[in-house]
């Protein structure tokens, strides 16, 4: 049983995959994004060339912008069946609107609080 | 008998209709991509949970001031250059298990041991980074329950907000977030490093190249791939933002 489906996965994974030259290309693009939030974080917000109120966002696209490289290229989601990253990817909007609720509620929390 | 074959009988052949995987994919690692979903939800829960407690505060510590150090060398000033390190180590361990993954799919059994072990070797490093920053955070006076006394704990916060109150409270709350997530995320590279260990040493025993396919390594890829993936999160949360 096992097996069977090791075979099937062969037949047909292995006409657009990882090669090591992109695994390279993923790597450095991920570092280069790193790079970008340093400096961001170590340059241009203690130089007050940046507003913390403006990197923060940035900063959130960047990760948002990484993640999406791990998922897609070092976690092959990019490669495998459109069901199957759509079966991955379509719950997670449910944490969008745990974000949505709890951005909410600390609005309410704020007047809560005696500090 | 009419030998037609009735519309009902017919042999269906979209992928849905039985008799093949319609993802394509096998058994364990479509299981281990629902598992990582499932985490996926934890971690965010964690995090929103922070995030929601960070934003009806009305001061937090500044994480330049508290994570200002690299253990051992560099007291004060250096603020994300630990974190960049251990950030560098996480991503280049990912490399080398999708380095391995890719040896794996070309059956060349060597190359996946070594790249095994520098994964490996990454994850415990990592490791070892955490538990300096942690007994570093914790010799300042941090941990669940504490912080340090009143009267430094000004050094961690943005001069001039906040009094020894607010500043108290808000660093416990910080000091409880900080252990519990990098906690839980340390604790899934621990698990993930043995997960590793168990791997490397059946591909040095040759299970996978008896079996044919080396899919187990892309499986437990899967899950360092996702503690990587983690942490580039909680590297955002916690020490940027």
């Amino acid at each position: 049983m096992s097996a069977d489906s090791q075979e099937v996965h062969h037949e047909e994974g292995e006409h657009e995959t990882m090669t090591r030259k992109k695994i390279w290309k993923v790597f450095f693009i991920l570092l280069a994004v790193t790079c970008v939030e340093f400096f961001i974080a170590l340059i241009l917000v203690p130089g007050g060339h940046m507003n913390i109120k403006y990197a923060n966002p940035v900063y959130i696209v960047l990760t948002l912008f990484k993640a999406f490289y791990i998922v897609a290229y070092f976690m092959h989601l990019k490669f495998e069946k459109l069901g199957l990253a759509l079966s991955i990817i379509v719950p997670i909007l449910f944490i969008i609107g745990l974000i949505l609720v709890l951005t909410n509620e600390s609005h309410h929390w704020i007047d809560l609080r005696s500090y | 008998m009419s030998t037609a074959v009735s519309q009902i009988d017919e042999i269906k052949t979209t992928p849905w209709s039985g008799g093949r995987s319609p993802f394509n994919v096998e058994y364990g690692k479509i299981m281990m991509w629902f598992f990582l979903l499932s985490d996926a939800f934890t971690f965010s829960s964690l995090l929103i949970s922070y995030g929601a407690l960070r934003f009806s505060a009305s001061v937090w510590p500044a994480a330049d001031k508290v994570f200002q150090s690299v253990p051992g060398m560099i007291e004060h000033g250096a603020p994300l250059v630990f974190v960049g390190l251990m950030t560098f180590i996480l991503i280049m361990s990912s490399v080398t298990m999708v380095l391995a993954v890719e040896a794996g799919h070309r059956n060349a059994k060597k190359e996946v041991i070594w790249w095994m072990i520098a994964t490996v070797i990454g994850g415990f490093m990592f490791l070892g980074c955490q538990a300096l920053e942690w007994a570093h955070l914790h010799s300042e006076g941090f941990w669940w329950g504490s912080t340090p006394p009143l009267h430094e704990l000004k050094e961690f916060f943005t001069e001039g907000v906040g009094t020894d109150t607010t500043r108290h409270l808000t660093a416990q709350e910080f000091a409880n977030l900080f252990f519990t997530i990098t906690g839980f995320h340390g604790f899934h590279v621990f698990t993930g490093v043995i997960i590793n260990i168990i791997i490397t040493v059946n591909v040095l025993l040759g299970t996978y190249e008896k079996r044919g396919s080396y899919l187990m390594v892309e499986k437990v890829g899967l899950y360092w791939h996702f503690v990587d993936l983690v942490w580039v999160f909680v590297f955002t949360f916690f020490y940027l933002v």
